[in-house]
């Protein structure tokens, strides 16, 4: 591996200036300029048509939901409109793209000049500036055989065709500069915001792992905030929030060390590496790289009117960051209790549990935890775990009116989970009703106390502490279903 | 030859509808002659006997069923090889696309077998239609019918010299700079270049995606008109396909008098009427032209400046657009495949040594230009300069339309030269196209009729018209062509009709 840097000495010499392109996958039905199913996971080359395969004498057609979509991600991230915009051909070589070149937006985007506001885990805020966000299509998927599974030394390569065509909304920051020390942790938080709005506003699924969002990282190191820019390199197809705070910290040691050292940076694209969090190099990028754009002769201009986008801007759902302000005020609970909450899908689910009828702090408790756990067990998002709000508001009513106790509910919880029913229906079939009969009670405490002699002895000899021993003893005979407050207030009057 | 074949399609089409003749026996007629003559002409690349005989029969069968059929229903047609066919060879006269078999119709195609037409086969082109005599096809030049030591024209050579030979009453072209109305003055018949979007691009491998259009090729103005009606009309997967109702061409022509054109004013463009007209060329223009005046046109000079430029403006936006389209050609997923005989067998190398041996001079004439224009340091000089022109041409036009009815010019500057005369000195083949160019700058209509021979050879009378007035430009041609006498029909089909 390169010498790095350790980290603290790269934030003491440098200045850090960071920008990212956000790359997003739009859930339309249909590609961008064709009818091909835009889904995920068929069987290679079966989601396609002439057009998505480049195949002579096709043409595109403009998805209108697709510039629908980026016309509201262009409003979420507080961007003007363009009220004409064109397509434009970026021509370069790639064996997974049809046409060999690429139609996208290059000098007149959808959406330009927006910013959005990123909060990072302690409350700060950091406003970062949106360029633009651009509208493109995707390319297919190399797969190279034989070898080490790159392209050096492989036997053979297949090309999926399924995911060309598939809308792309591109979103392009300025350089977020004075990020100090806390540039890795700013990235991972602006594509973690991103993220949310994307599902908020129900455009994409933004599922990190299928590289729904993707986030190109461009780096470089300065002396000071006032120094001029340095080279920088471009890590590309970074897609988890973990990697992409890695990527950062990796590329600013790595150049931080070059730098220390009198050396220079290249500039060049690269590689992230899940494995061990590292960069490679990739290809030189110089600025002369010539992409030969010129307005897409096969498209018409899109000139969106004016009261499409504001009915567009009516009908935009709440964001999460406002979502998350209003309801904190609302639940009057703590950012550090909502920090959880991170993603928007979570925050909506709770919202809705709590307008079921659980309070904010059970809702947020079993959603975070062990429903959260479950989904993470299984692979899935919080919305496809097999509960709902409404079953989690039921349980929260059992907990509130004294029928259940903390465990008692999580037992009906991972009933629920398991498929057996609402939590009511779990606690009939299991019987985990709380049990806060008397005389039972007082028979259990008895029987306890009467297997415990050495306890009862060091309750009498002044250690109180020591019931506990006998409330834990009473609750195992009752298989947790004694109403344990109930049970130490037998206990304690055995003793007065 | 069949006497069937000298008659022009809407006379065939009424005999179709009268019982007289079947579509089988027009189509055999057609098949049998391109089967004796192609041979000498190599009009066509490739021909589907099978095929069309099975749409004639498919037609007569209806018809005797007493099914309603469109207009042109079992009439022959041939298509140009650079419109795919599900499952027809098509390889726009290139070895790049030697084995291509299409997966999917052009929207044209689906249009004329909607209408019934059996298609005959694919024409012969220059390759990927870059040419204007036809010698730049991969599969050999096709002869010009009026003496086959001439070019047919180009890169629509096949289409018009079909009509011309009488192989097919019918044909469709694409003119990108002319490649449907020169080879039509040439070979005497007419071809129109519709309005921009009036026609589906849909499966027309593009050459210049901003100045390609699909058109038809006919003996008649009448015919052309017909066929222009099948084929155009709002197309969903062509953005740039214009949505307005597609008028009645035909019995717009049909309904044409002899004083059709009084009163109209005809504005001949002072830049396309001076120095390098050939003499013969001249002469027939200004004759047909006193004809109009004699039938009551008011005939006004006007000077359109930019017209100077357009061809330049031409030659750098066409290659750009030709460098970006030609980019898809990599060997990767149809048509040839060459791999590099020694070293690695990378993409970059295949796709290379593909291109190298898959592309003749002209097409990679045209990319490396395109690709210089487009390059960070040349677009604004070259492409932006250009694209300046082409919005002047417009503007010019406009203006022009603003005071005339239609412009005429000659279509091309010569009769049809010898082969080997220009194919060295890419800038005198490239004049070809002088008068041609700006109606596909502007994206305006033009058409091509014959209006008289120079020394035995046909020459082409052009009629520009404003955007969407395809009807006027049909209008003014069957006037011409009336005042002309038919001269596609008197084609004298010399040593190779006896062979």
């Amino acid at each position: 591996m390169t010498e790095l840097l350790e980290f603290s000495e790269v934030v003491e010499r440098f200045d850090p200036v960071l920008g990212i392109e956000v790359h997003v996958e739009l859930g339309t039905k249909t590609k961008m300029f064709d009818g091909a199913p835009n889904a995920f996971g068929d069987e290679p080359n079966t989601l396609v048509t002439p057009t998505s395969l480049g195949m002579p004498g096709s043409l595109p057609v403009v998805n209108r939901t697709a510039v629908e979509y980026a016309i509201k991600i262009g409003l979420a991230l507080n961007c003007s409109i363009a009220e004409m915009c064109r397509f434009a051909r970026k021509n370069y070589f790639y064996p997974d793209l049809t046409k060999n070149y690429q139609t996208s937006q290059s000098d007149e985007p959808i959406a330009f000049d927006g910013w959005v506001d990123v909060e990072l885990e302690d409350g700060t805020v950091v406003r970062v500036d949106i360029e633009r966000a651009h509208m493109e299509e995707d390319a297919g998927k190399n797969s190279h055989v034989g070898g080490s599974g790159r392209i050096q030394g492989a036997e053979y390569s297949l090309v999926d065709y399924n995911r060309a065509g598939v809308p792309l909304v591109e979103i392009v920051t300025r350089p977020i500069p004075n990020t100090g020390g806390r540039a890795p942790e700013v990235a991972a938080a602006y594509v973690r915001t991103l993220r949310d709005i994307f599902r908020a506003l129900q455009v994409s699924e933004a599922r990190m792992e299928r590289g729904n969002v993707r986030a190109d990282i461009n780096l470089s190191l300065r002396d000071t905030p006032e120094s001029p820019l340095g080279t920088r390199t471009e890590t590309k197809n970074v897609n988890s929030f973990t990697a992409i705070e890695q990527a950062v910290t990796y590329e600013m040691r790595r150049q931080g060390k070059v730098l220390s050292d009198g050396g220079t940076i290249t500039q060049e694209t690269r590689h992230f590496h899940d494995e061990d969090g590292s960069t490679s190099s990739g290809r030189e990028k110089s600025d002369a790289d010539d992409y030969r754009y010129f307005p897409e002769p096969d498209l018409v201009p899109v000139a969106p009117s004016r009261e499409w986008v504001e009915d567009i801007r009516q009908s935009l759902p709440e964001l999460p960051n406002v979502k998350r302000r209003r309801l904190q005020a609302e639940w009057e609970i703590s950012n550090l209790e909502l920090r959880d909450l991170v993603n928007a899908q979570a925050l909506d689910i709770v919202e809705a549990t709590v307008k079921a009828g659980a309070t904010p702090a059970a809702a947020r408790k079993w959603w975070t935890g062990v429903i959260a756990r479950y989904c993470n067990e299984q692979g899935i998002e919080l919305d496809q775990a097999p509960v709902t709000p409404a079953d989690v508001a039921e349980l929260d009513g059992l907990v509130q009116s004294g029928k259940l106790n903390d465990k008692l509910a999580r037992q009906a919880l991972d009933g629920t989970l398991a498929g057996e029913g609402t939590p009511t229906e779990v606690v009939a079939k299991r019987g985990l009703e709380i049990v806060s009969d008397d005389s039972a009670l007082e028979k259990a405490v008895d029987d306890a106390m009467a297997a415990n002699p050495d306890v009862v002895e060091k309750i009498r000899g002044g250690k109180v502490q020591a019931a506990g021993a006998l409330v834990g003893a009473v609750m195992k005979t009752t298989r947790g279903q004694a109403d344990a407050g109930k049970v130490r207030e037998i206990i304690m009057s055995r003793f007065e | 030859m069949s006497e069937l074949l000298t008659k022009t399609a809407l006379q065939l089409a009424d005999m179709m509808a009268a019982g007289e003749i079947t579509s089988v026996e027009l189509t055999r007629a057609s098949l049998d002659r391109i089967k004796a003559h192609n041979p000498t002409i190599n009009a066509f690349l490739h021909v589907d006997e099978e095929g069309a005989l099975a749409t004639a029969r498919e037609v007569d069968e209806k018809r005797a069923a007493g099914e309603n059929l469109g207009r042109l229903a079992g009439i022959p047609i041939a298509i140009k090889d650079n419109l795919v066919i599900r499952g027809m060879p098509t390889t726009c006269g290139s070895k790049m696309l030697e084995g291509w078999l299409p997966p999917y119709d052009a929207t044209v195609i689906t249009k004329i077998k909607n209408a019934g037409m059996p298609i005959v086969g694919k024409t012969n082109m220059d390759e990927f239609a870059m040419g204007s005599s036809t010698e730049f096809s991969a599969y050999g030049s096709t002869k010009n019918p009026w003496d086959t030591e001439r070019i047919p024209g180009g890169s629509g050579g096949g289409s018009a010299a079909a009509v011309s030979a009488f192989m097919v009453p019918l044909a469709l072209g694409s003119d990108t700079g002319g490649s449907i109305r020169q080879p039509g003055s040439v070979t005497g018949t007419v071809g129109v270049k519709p309005t921009y979007g009036a026609v589906s691009r849909y499966g027309l491998i593009a050459m210049a995606s901003s100045l390609d259009q699909v058109g038809p090729v006919a003996r008649t103005v009448a015919d052309a008109a017909a066929l222009q009606e099948v084929i155009s009309g709002h197309d969903e997967l062509d953005s740039t396909s214009l949505d307005v109702e597609v008028p009645a061409f035909e019995d717009i022509v049909a309904q044409v008098g002899a004083d059709r054109v009084k009163g109209l004013k005809i504005g001949i463009v002072e830049q396309l009427s001076a120095d390098g007209f050939e003499p013969g060329v001249e002469a027939e223009f200004e004759a047909t032209v006193k004809r109009l005046e004699d039938a009551g046109a008011e005939v006004v000079n006007v000077s359109l400046p930019s017209f100077e430029y357009a061809l330049s403006a031409y030659y750098l936006i066409m290659p750009a657009e030709v460098s970006s389209n030609m980019a898809r050609f990599d060997g990767m997923r149809f048509g040839l495949r060459a791999e590099p005989e020694t070293g690695p067998v990378t993409a970059e190398r295949v796709m290379a040594e593909s291109r190298g041996q898959g592309f003749g001079a002209e097409v990679k004439r045209r990319i490396i230009l395109g690709t210089h224009v487009l390059s960070s340091g040349n677009y604004d000089a070259y492409y932006g300069a250009a694209q300046k022109v082409r919005t002047l041409v417009q503007r010019d036009l406009d203006e022009a339309f603003s005071k005339v009815d239609v412009l005429v010019t000659p279509t091309a500057p010569t009769t049809a030269f010898k082969f080997g005369e220009k194919i060295d000195d890419p800038m005198a083949m490239y004049l070809n196209d002088l008068a041609t160019i700006p109606a596909n700058l502007a994206g305006t209509p033009g058409l091509s009729v014959p209006c008289g021979l120079s020394e035995g050879m046909p020459v082409g009378f052009q009629i520009l018209a404003p955007a969407y007035r395809d009807d006027l430009m049909y209008e003014v041609a069957a006037a011409v062509e009336a005042s002309a006498g038919e001269i596609a029909g008197s084609c004298p089909a010399k040593e190779w009709e006896n062979n």
